[in-house]
């Protein structure tokens, strides 16, 4: 082989060799952090195993919430209007968190079937559905019910 | 009646475009000189009728018109008026119409700074742009005009800008993210004109080189902004949060570095020509993609594509006729691109082949993080998210290899290295970076961590190679000012840039591993431990601002039992949209940063709120200040400007002998 035919293909074998290791951790950290998302339903249905890290969105039921006056606990229902979710968080909660408004939940389930928080999320426009409530929504049916679809204003 | 006369000049700008996307680039194919000429003035033309219908839009702000739609959407009676000026980038339409707008300044200073290049690679260059204007005016005027009417009863008052964008971050940060974005259309309008007239030389590469330096410059001072807005405003205590909305502008800056680094090896030696122009064409793919995804939603759900569907069809549209149409003649232009020179395995190219390797990985995976999740619904309709977990297990490894290499590189030899030349240059100088890592965490932390000691040997690394390369290039000058000063800016420049790397590295991961932070619930008068510091809620009163009303508390923060500042976080609802918002308090420093989030107020009196120790935050954005600053004076080598002033001479004296110009080389 030519030396300029030898040092392309030198070059062509590093590149190869550095993408499929940059594939090979790349899916590897891909699949490590995958976030599945549900629905109330299918949190009541039964199929999330205790322990696995999963989101749930739905909307926060009326008249759920109920916050510890000596602590930072929280305590709510994520509502599809089909099935509720009990919802434990210690933390503060963020700027637009309302009775009635949707909520995206990040965390695990216990085997009480009480839902623990790490992390909850309200989106920053009241006007905007996130996609996974309207999702968890659309699911259950409630939407076409005009179930609080309309905001508030 | 005014805001139809911003329809009207966007109107007039189109038909401009138009003109500057065709009659130019004909002229060019044909050799024309007078159709070439018409590209400068027809640019000044877009530029300004551009800047009225901006200067209008931010009129019917300024005077409430609520008729118009936007207005009526993004402003309010009561909104300050800084804030009614700035609203004109509060929504997707005005900030396009201002997107729009920096392409037409960029195109203004391609015109008035290209007196030294040909004038029909001029005209080729603002054709490619007068193209992008007239797609992104054509979709303005189609889907998104700003200035529609709500006809016939227009509401008494406006909705309100959202309040996280009622901010002083606000106003600095979509301008400058916009102009950095946009600029690198020039350089892809730079690689298409090249292309075009088949003329891939050293010269091109040094035209384009100081327009992709100060548009990564801008790029990188409009992300570090973002950054630094999102920390303070939405308190949520860190500076990078791997958000769907956030990653685009990094993909494009990753290609947009590697671009920066290719094209110095096109330059200096003529090879990797097709590399380069296929990254700048892949830099202005990201910054196109990533605009539009984030304007159609597209990005957190195929639905909300669905939802609008003119919008994104539109958008589809521009973005596969320019990246198809590029990559069309990329594949026909290709074969024609030979390199001048061969060079050894062992380089300063290899050096920047791997940099280039590992930053289009890393943008390629940030890549696929991003669109990962909508794939996945496409394919299984599930519906997933990626955390920040993912980013940071494959970015961090990569910035590793990244900076390892970045200190051999600047030591290397063009074109051939010699291995045992390289061992004697850095042998002593590795061994060095190790003790000083390990032994700084050592004496400072009092304790071994794994964390601070790779950091502190990477930093190390990367400053005592700097000093190592500038010290072989003052050995053989007389002396040490006479060494300093013949090197070239655009080596200081290289260098600062470098500089500011390390520092916003020490900075992301000192901030990383050795923040605090705790969420407590405090009585007045009480006390909370975070770190070395104690908090005490000292009380807290209601506070009423122009457009909001509010609480405020105050903190008491001391060291070692000794006052040494106080915070006054608050807590905001605005009145006209009834949104709540907090406004932190920071207490910033050089070596780090406390803040104090105020939660809500329960019914016992207490407050409960989220306190955090942040060290070396602020050297996330001081490193990327370094680079910016670094890329800019690079671009500002005379290295580029003697090729002009000397065209010029050589304009000035038509009729003295013909010269040819011989391309300064340098450094």
């Amino acid at each position: 082989m030519k030396p300029q035919r030898k040092k392309r293909l030198g070059i062509i074998l590093f590149i190869a060799a550095g993408l499929s290791v940059a594939v090979g951790l790349t899916l590897f950290a891909l699949s490590q952090n995958i976030d599945l998302f549900y629905t109330p339903t299918q949190v009541a249905q039964g199929e999330v195993n205790p322990g696995q890290r999963i989101r749930i969105g739905g909307m926060v039921k009326e008249g759920s919430v109920l916050s510890a006056q000596d602590s930072l606990r929280v305590e709510f229902a994520a509502t599809d209007y089909a099935h509720d979710v009990p919802i434990h968080y210690e933390g503060i909660l963020p700027d637009l968190f309302r009775e009635g408004q949707g909520v995206v939940v990040e965390g695990s389930i216990n085997s009480a079937g009480v839902f623990q928080a790490s992390r909850v999320l309200a989106k920053h426009d009241e006007n905007y559905m996130s996609p996974e409530v309207k999702a968890a929504l659309d699911a259950s049916g409630a939407s076409s019910a005009n179930h609080q679809l309309q905001p508030e204003s | 009646m005014i805001p139809e006369i911003g329809s009207f000049a966007l109107i007039i700008a189109l038909c401009l475009s138009v003109m500057l996307g065709t009659i130019p680039l004909v002229g060019a194919q044909r050799g024309n000189v007078l159709w070439m000429n018409l590209a400068r003035p027809l640019a000044a033309g877009i530029f300004v009728f551009l800047g009225v219908a901006l200067v209008i839009l931010a009129y019917a702000f300024m005077t409430d018109d609520f008729s118009v739609q936007f207005v009526a959407n993004h402003s309010n009676t009561l909104l300050p008026s800084r804030y009614k000026f700035t609203a004109v980038w509060g929504g997707h339409e005005g900030s396009f119409l201002l997107w729009t707008f920096m392409l037409a300044g960029w195109m203004l200073a391609v015109g008035i700074f290209s007196k030294s290049m040909p004038v029909d690679f001029v005209a080729r260059v603002l054709g490619v742009l007068g193209l992008l204007a007239t797609a992104y005016i054509l979709f303005m005027l189609a889907t998104s005009n700003p200035f529609d009417r709500i006809v016939p009863l227009p509401p008494s008052d406006g909705a309100d800008l959202n309040s996280a964008l009622q901010d002083i971050g606000f106003i600095v940060h979509p301008p400058t993210l916009y102009m950095g974005y946009v600029g690198f259309s020039v350089v892809f309008a730079f690689a298409i004109a090249a292309l075009l007239s088949g003329r891939l030389d050293a010269a091109w590469a040094r035209w384009s080189r100081p327009w992709a330096n100060v548009a990564w410059a801008i790029l990188t001072i409009g992300i570090a902004l973002g950054s630094w807005w999102a920390y303070y405003e939405l308190g949520w205590g860190g500076w990078w949060a791997w958000d769907p909305v956030e990653n685009p502008p990094l993909i494009t800056w990753l290609f947009g570095t590697a671009l920066i680094h290719s094209l110095a090896v096109t330059e200096k030696r003529g090879v990797f020509k097709s590399w380069t122009v296929m990254l700048a064409i892949l830099a202005f793919a990201a910054s196109l993609l990533g605009t539009f995804i984030t304007r159609s939603g597209l990005l957190t759900s195929v639905h909300a594509f669905a939802s609008d569907p003119d919008r994104g069809f539109f958008i589809l549209g521009i973005l596969g006729l320019a990246i198809g149409g590029s990559l069309l003649l990329f594949a026909f232009r290709a074969p024609m691109m030979k390199a001048d020179f061969g060079f050894s395995m062992v380089s300063r190219e290899i050096a920047l082949l791997i940099n280039n390797v590992v930053l289009v990985v890393a943008a390629a995976s940030v890549f696929l993080g991003t669109l990962f999740p909508m794939v996945y619904q496409a394919l299984t309709d599930d519906l997933i998210s990626i955390g920040p977990p993912y980013f940071n297990a494959i970015f961090v490894p990569l910035m590793m290899l990244l900076l390892v290499a970045l200190g051999i590189g600047p030591i290397c030899r063009w074109k051939r290295t010699s291995t045992e030349y390289l061992i004697k240059q850095l042998g002593k100088v590795a061994i060095a970076s190790v003790a000083v890592g390990v032994v700084i965490p050592l004496v400072v932390l009092l304790g071994i961590s794994i964390p601070a000691t790779i950091t502190m040997i990477l930093a190390a690394w990367i400053v005592l190679t700097m000093l190592k390369d500038l010290r072989n290039k003052v050995a053989n000058k007389p002396t040490l000012g006479a060494g300093l000063r013949a090197l070239p800016v655009s080596y200081y420049g290289m260098q600062a840039a470098h500089f500011g790397v390390v520092i916003l590295m020490i900075g992301a991961a000192l901030t990383s591993y050795f923040s605090f932070e705790k969420s407590v619930l405090l009585f007045d008068g009480e006390s909370t431990q975070l770190g070395n510091y104690e908090f005490t809620l000292a009380g807290s009163e209601a506070v009423n601002g122009p457009n909001y009303v509010g609480e405020e508390a105050e903190i008491i923060v001391a060291r070692n039992s000794v006052e040494f500042t106080r915070l006054y976080p608050q807590r905001r609802v605005y009145l006209a949209s009834g949104t709540p918002s907090t406004e932190m308090a920071i207490d910033a420093g050089f070596l780090r940063d406390l803040f104090v989030t105020l939660g809500e107020q329960k019914e016992s009196g207490a407050w409960s709120m989220t306190l955090y120790v942040k060290p070396f935050i602020r050297w996330v954005w001081l490193g990327a200040i370094f680079m910016a600053f670094g890329a800019s004076i690079a671009a500002a080598d005379k290295r580029y400007r003697r090729l002009r002033s000397k065209s010029e001479a050589r304009n000035k004296t038509a009729d003295a002998q013909a010269t040819t110009l011989q391309p300064a080389t340098n450094g």
